[in-house]
């Protein structure tokens, strides 16, 4: 089955040069970019709203929404979130090194709308050839007048400065991102204000979308705003990126529909579990997401809506598929040990209790947990998220400790046997996970 | 007077006009700093703060915060293997211990040499292409344990001047996250991103 291809067309017809701005040129790029300068920013604003492009980075938030909200006070700032960092995610990454001009046209695009003429795009650290890609592209731009002083011949002055981050995935937070560009320590802003577009960077109105939001933008002013709602399903318009990864025989990006069903895609697309073993779970939107299993879930077609009903989020479009041998507890304890290392700190709950809760996980994965271990999971969870309810509730300032919980959960509705088994044997009942050939 | 040299004081200028307010150009001036002096020093962080007006008491608080500025000394290569959730899955544990055995250094730690450095890292974004590790930055996906050996007695014996991420992919590597399709031409010279406008992306790896 093969799906349409948008976002990903230019480096699957021409994969030895999709990178530069001939090929761009040649395939009909900055054409969407100079039209835009020609634009309003109510009508650059009205159309993204009517595309309903949804946030690509996890949230899902409306793109055009977010936009309306920017306070009037001016310079305004935009800011590219390429801090790609949820476990299971690398589709920023492809979208960076293969078609780094598709995602700047959209940057020029979205500082037209908001009436920006400095943006930044924050890249993870830990991506310099990525962001080498992306600063060659940007040099390449800026010698054919794409940004700078008077774009296209305009009187519109752009510049872009690409920044790197320092390994935190905190900074993927929109306000931790801003104060880590601001040259502070990657903590979250104290909410209201709830949106950086009333106060952001330098405290002044700022846009924060990211890399894969940003890459759509040329698409839609391009075939418009009724073609590209029908590329979707439903509310979820447009195609999406997937990353899948763990036990599948083809790991990969995917560029696909929304609505096509979970077996679909780790069966058809993921051509299935390697050796033919059998799938235990899955994670469905990256790590902060609540697992997904066969038995409920399997048959559930991809969109925002069917996944948010069913407990959890399609996330930053990571999925991670586990097999039969995989050992829930170790591969909880693997997840809950991410946030514990990435909790900023500032928020007691998320700080002591993300700590904890890998602690628990790693006693009891070692065949020394107590009886009352699987009760202080949820404990501990429940003071980090009250309730343990989905969409979760939060005792902290941003939702990174609430995304511990997931796993947490996860593993005690689903496999509390397992887990008990773990306490109850003295002992972890699965020798190895079986690593695929 | 600054205690950096000529190219590094003309590649800071530049950072520094390239941000609307002085204090953004913290980070990358720490990684400039960790290229002066091959990790992050207390001299080096002060420097930063000279540069940014700011006091080193406040560029320490802000380096501490990141995992990637190393304020202890690190190996000429620094070797990051990841153990999240994907790579574990595909047995990252397995060539964590076969680095960690063939080197002989326990992750977190530096040989007496100060040739290599081994962490285990959190995910760095190749999940499709696991077991995947990082020779400074510089990426190798599809890593098995043997492979990972073959990783460590290589940069111990060849020790490049710089290490580039297809250079090794070609050596070490294995299944990709992608098609990567267009090759990379420069390569990271210590254990800091190689990235053009810090002036840290050497030329000719090879």
């Amino acid at each position: 089955m093969s799906y349409p291809k948008v976002l990903t067309k230019r480096m699957e017809d021409h994969p030895a040069d999709s990178h530069t701005i001939e090929r761009y040129a040649a395939t009909g790029g900055y054409a969407q970019a100079k039209a835009a300068l020609d634009m309003t920013r109510d009508e650059l604003v009205d159309i993204v709203k009517a595309s309903g492009l949804l946030g690509r980075g996890g949230a899902a938030f409306s793109t055009g929404l977010k936009w309306s909200f920017l306070a009037p006070a001016r310079p305004a700032y935009l800011v590219v979130n390429g801090d790609e960092s949820e476990p299971g995610t690398f589709k920023d990454r492809q979208l960076l090194e293969r078609d780094p001009h598709q995602m700047l046209e959209g940057v020029i695009i979205t500082a037209i709308a908001n009436e920006v003429h400095h943006a930044f795009v924050y890249i993870r650290g830990e991506y310099p050839k990525p962001a080498r890609r992306l600063q060659r592209a940007v040099d390449e731009a800026y010698a054919e007048g794409y940004f700078g002083k008077g774009i296209f011949g305009s009187d519109y002055d752009l510049d872009v400065t690409v920044h790197l981050g320092g390994g935190a995935y905190i900074c993927g937070e929109e306000t931790a991102l801003i104060n880590s560009l601001e040259g502070q320590r990657g903590e979250p802003r104290l909410k209201p204000p709830y949106f950086p577009a009333a106060k952001g960077l330098y405290m002044m109105p700022t846009i924060v979308n990211n890399v894969e939001t940003m890459a759509n933008l040329p698409h839609i002013l391009d075939m418009g705003v009724e073609a590209y709602k029908a590329l979707g399903h439903g509310d979820d318009t447009g195609t999406f990126l997937t990353s899948l990864s763990g036990h599948v025989n083809n790991p990969g990006n995917y560029e696909l529909p929304h609505g096509i069903t979970w077996r679909e895609l780790i069966y058809e697309v993921g051509g299935g579990i390697p050796g033919d073993r059998e799938l235990k779970m899955w994670i469905p939107g990256g790590a902060s997401a609540p697992w997904f299993n066969p038995e409920d879930h399997l048959d559930l077609p991809i969109t925002k809506g069917d996944t948010g009903q069913a407990g959890s989020m399609l996330g930053s479009g990571a999925v991670v598929v586990m097999n039969d041998t995989t050992c829930v507890v170790k591969a909880a304890e693997r997840v809950v040990r991410f946030f514990s290392h990435e909790s900023c700190g500032q928020c007691t709950p998320c700080r002591e209790g993300t700590t904890w809760l890998e602690m628990i996980l790693r006693r009891i994965e070692a065949g020394q947990g107590r009886p009352i271990d699987a009760d202080l999971l949820l404990d501990v969870s429940d003071n980090i998220s009250v309730g343990l309810a989905w969409p979760p509730r939060q005792t902290t300032i941003c939702p990174l400790g609430p995304s511990a919980v997931s796993p947490i959960t996860s593993i005690m509705r689903h496999f509390k046997d397992e887990v008990m088994a773990h306490i109850t044997e003295g002992a972890c009942p699965f020798a190895k996970t079986e690593v695929p050939a | 007077m600054s205690i950096w040299s000529e190219s590094t004081q003309s590649r800071a200028k530049e950072i520094l006009a390239k941000y609307p307010e002085k204090r953004s150009a913290v980070m990358p001036l720490l990684y400039l700093a960790m290229a002066e002096d091959g990790w992050l020093t207390i001299e080096g962080m002060t420097e930063v703060a000279e540069w940014v007006g700011i006091t080193p008491a406040q560029v320490q608080s802000v380096a501490s915060f990141y995992t990637m500025y190393k304020r202890e000394p690190t190996g000429k290569y620094l070797v990051s293997l990841c153990t999240s959730i994907s790579c574990m899955l595909l047995g990252s544990d397995d060539v964590l211990h076969a680095i960690e055995d063939e080197s002989g250094v326990p992750h977190g730690e530096t040989d007496d040499e100060g040739v290599i450095s081994v962490e285990h890292a959190e995910c760095i974004g190749a999940c499709g292409g696991a077991v995947a590790c990082q020779v400074n930055y510089e990426l190798i996906e599809g890593l098995t344990p043997e492979k990972g050996r073959e990783l460590v007695r290589w940069l111990k014996k060849a020790r490049p001047d710089a290490v580039n991420t297809d250079e090794m992919q070609e050596l070490f590597g294995g299944r990709r996250s992608f098609d990567w399709a267009i090759q990379s031409d420069v390569g990271a010279a210590g254990p800091y991103p190689a990235f053009e406008p810090y002036g840290t992306a050497t030329e000719d790896a090879k």
